[in-house]
């Protein structure tokens, strides 16, 4: 499978790549701001809602502490989401394109 | 001939510690077991670094080992290279003196692993082949992308390895006493060691080794401390705000405001935000630094090419994640439990930053200061430190000098041109050579404060390396012209806010502090309450410019506070009330005040001598013109925004006609760079 033999323009083209770029961008794109909003909300509830994190709901534990855990399953999720999509469905995609990709021309 | 240089900078690294070891956190009577230990890990990792040594030849295996590495392998290794003694000890710390500050600021650690799952890991494992460079000029000029791409690498590398320079012989100095130049020196020559004969093979079995280690050693610290109370949250949260150590801290943080709360509201607002990180603006800065930066790290970067595929790209990530997520959950039970173990006052009296909290935690759980088993614990404690230094030293040192050897030798200077040998020459030399810089930066740097240091390599990583790396990822329109003004522009940005910034030191500030210290301070009128002040416009929360009324929290009412004695004056009434005391454990007491007062005495006489007849910062200022710690908010919008406006007014025609290239292999891997024979 030498370099030379790939004609990139017609593979780029090819509708499954087209299918698959476009539903592995808005996936990621999506994932991305869902992680960033969350994450700029722990910075920004512990400046400006401070009251809200400071109520208590399992003993001594509040809010705030909730909430900056929730940050690492969120975070976890996130990655998993990703994985699982990626295993089970842009792999596929991929591996198609990769078995055709001499005969696209 | 390896074998026997390797066995030499061991035996030098040893000996050189025994023999130099002073006064620290370890009992000089125990002080064998801390260098058994240290012992024991250099010669696990000098045998991986034989074994690896006689198996790396070609440039793949001194860069990428042979691609070889598992997802799994990789994972940890990234978690090593990852977790550095700041996220480790420092993390730890200012939990400990600080609360749930100190745990909000551990999250964006974690976040930024979600970047570099989602737009950084596969792309690049599927173009790259051994350097940020590589991925740069894949589409664009080669020479212009892989001499900026150096430029910023080399840059990076070099901020961070200061700061783990000088933070670990620091740590070094403080855990066992021995002596700073030794330290450095010793962490230099076994990174080297590791580096130069065993390549990116060795690198990455050191930082697997340590990180197995660090998480082991914080899973053993936290079942101990948090099995007290049955592995409940609320029960363990329970005793730490119950803990009068803990309260006093706050006390100590609130200041006035702390006459009109209760123990308990005390010991509450421990687990409440706003003891340590004041400004939002700041930490939302730092935060876009930090989850843009790390997918900008060349050294994270370069972990990439070292696994055979995308899918093991992606899966050692999901491991980092895991590995590195966990850790700083654990690190919530190690500074809370150091909280109420140690005590805030004890942690800062070794170290005002917190760094100790971790190991002073652990030899209390051993069974403390006196216990056989609370020194080992110290000494395993101490060790993890050690190894984790040096693990993530020679991860920067492999960058800097791929960057070095494999852009800048190879790519522009030889054109692509260098025989296979040539280019293994070239990584061993440039090797030798950044590792002696990283001793020699190490040494000068003494003394200097290097801890914004961290802040700024990952503003610098997230304004400059990941605008360029990611927009010739996804879009079709950038190019050569585009990449290389806006990386320097990213950076140089980052950089020079930084230099007008808080971080710096302002000799007018430190010497009133230090008058402050030595001749004490007039009474105080009472005062009424203040109510917040916004700043005039969002400008002015950024910049110190003129007509701006700058933003300050509100301040509680203040009652009315008696003159406070100069340093001198404060010994003699100690001294004179140490005379009249019986009570060992008064006397401990004042003693201790004493210890703290001549210390704080000395520090702001020596301060009062280096700043003499100084008034401007070393870029002639007086005060911050720059508000924020982190120049992030701006250098890295404006990393992007060069990049895209350099890419339209220019055009490149091989940045687009490579583009259709590119964009198949990075969502394919056909023709990804394949795993080697091994």
């Amino acid at each position: 499978m030498s370099q030379a033999e790939m004609n990139w323009a017609a593979i780029d083209a090819d509708p499954r790549f087209q299918a698959l770029h476009k539903k592995k961008l808005a996936f990621l794109w999506s994932l991305m701001i869902i992680s960033v909003v969350y994450y700029f909300l722990l910075p920004i509830g512990a400046a400006y809602f401070q009251d809200l994190f400071k109520i208590k709901v399992w003993g001594p534990v509040n809010v705030g502490i909730v909430f900056a855990l929730s940050e690492f399953i969120v975070a976890w999720t996130i990655a998993a989401v990703y994985a699982v999509r990626a295993n089970k469905q842009f792999d596929a995609m991929a591996a198609e394109i990769i078995r055709d990709a001499h005969k696209i021309n | 001939m390896n074998l026997k240089l390797i066995g030499g900078a061991a035996a030098l690294a040893i000996m050189s510690s025994v023999a130099f070891a002073g006064a620290g956190a370890v009992a000089d009577e125990f002080k064998w077991m801390t260098f058994a230990v240290f012992g024991a890990i250099i010669a696990i990792t000098m045998y991986v670094t034989y074994w690896a040594a006689r198996q790396t030849h070609s440039t793949s295996e001194f860069y990428a080992a042979g691609r070889s590495v598992t997802g799994i392998q990789n994972g940890w290794a990234i978690a090593g290279d990852y977790l550095s003694a700041a996220s480790f000890l420092g993390i730890a710390g200012l939990i400990s003196l600080y609360g749930y500050d100190g745990f909000m600021y551990s999250v964006g650690w974690l976040v930024a692993y979600i970047t570099v799952l989602l737009v950084i890991a596969e792309p690049c494992r599927n173009i790259g082949k051994y350097t940020l460079g590589d991925i740069l000029a894949f589409r664009n000029n080669p020479k212009a992308s892989k001499t900026v791409a150096a430029l910023s690498t080399i840059t990076v590398s070099t901020f961070y390895l200061t700061a783990q320079m000088v933070g670990g012989g620091v740590l070094i100095k403080t855990l066992i006493g021995i002596d700073y130049h030794v330290s450095v020196i010793g962490v230099g020559v076994l990174m080297l060691a590791y580096v130069v004969f065993g390549g990116m093979k060795a690198t990455t079995w050191v930082q697997i080794i340590k990180a197995v280690l660090l998480v082991t050693a914080s899973i053993l610290l936290v079942l101990i401390t948090w099995g007290q109370y049955g592995f409940s949250l609320p029960g363990f949260l329970q005793a730490v705000i119950s803990d009068p150590k803990v309260q006093a801290q706050v006390a100590k943080l609130v200041g006035d405001a702390a006459t009109n709360m209760t123990p308990e509201e005390l010991g509450q607002r421990f687990l409440e935000p706003g003891l340590f990180l004041k400004n939002p603006i700041d930490q939302i800065s730092l935060g876009m630094a930090l989850v843009l930066g790390t997918a900008g790290m060349p050294h994270i970067l370069m972990r990439f090419f070292t696994v055979p595929t995308a899918q093991a790209a992606r899966t050692s990530v999901l491991w980092a994640m895991g590995i590195i997520g966990g850790f700083y959950v654990l690190t919530l039970f190690l500074g809370m439990g150091a909280a109420i173990n140690v005590g805030a006052v004890n942690i800062s009296s070794l170290d005002p930053g917190g760094n100790m909290a971790a190991p002073m935690l652990a030899q209390f759980a051993g069974g403390g200061a006196d216990s056989v088993l609370g020194n080992l614990f110290l000494a395993f404690v101490a060790a993890v430190a050690f190894a984790t230094i040096v693990a993530v030293v020679a991860g920067l040192v492999l960058a800097a000098a791929s960057a070095m050897a494999h852009d800048i030798y190879v790519g522009v200077i030889k054109g692509d041109h260098a025989s296979p040998q040539e280019q293994v020459i070239a990584a061993r030399v440039s090797s030798v050579i950044v590792g002696i810089m990283a001793i020699y930066v190490g040494i000068a740097a003494e003394g200097q404060n290097v801890a914004h240091l961290v802040a700024l390599a990952f503003a610098v990583a997230a304004s400059s390396n990941l605008p360029a790396v990611f927009l010739t990822l996804y879009w079709k329109r950038a190019n050569t012209y585009g990449i290389v003004a806006g990386m320097l522009v990213g950076a140089i940005t980052a950089i020079g806010l930084v230099m007008i910034s808080p971080n710096m030191t302002y000799p007018k500030a430190v010497l009133k502090d230090a008058d402050k210290v030595l001749n004490g301070e007039p009474a105080q009128e009472a005062k009424p309450a203040v109510p917040a002040v916004a700043a005039s416009s969002f400008t002015c929360e950024l910049f110190a410019m003129e007509g701006c009324v700058a933003s300050a929290p509100a301040k509680a009412a203040s009652l009315e506070k008696p003159a406070k004695p100069g340093a001198a004056d404060k010994l003699a009434s100690l001294n004179e009330k140490l005379a009249t005391l019986t009570d060992a454990k008064e006397i401990e007491k004042v003693k201790k005040d004493i210890a703290a007062t001549e210390k704080a005495k000395k520090k702001a006489e020596e301060n009062m001598k280096k700043f003499e007849g100084q008034t401007t910062s070393m870029m002639g200022l007086e005060k911050p013109y720059f508000l924020l710690k982190n120049p992030g908010l701006i250098s890295i919008p404006l990393g992007f925004l060069v990049v895209i406006i350099g890419s339209l007014l220019f055009r490149d025609k091989r940045s687009e006609e490579m583009w259709d290239e590119l964009y198949v292999r990075q969502n394919t891997g056909i023709n990804a760079e394949a795993a080697s024979a091994h």
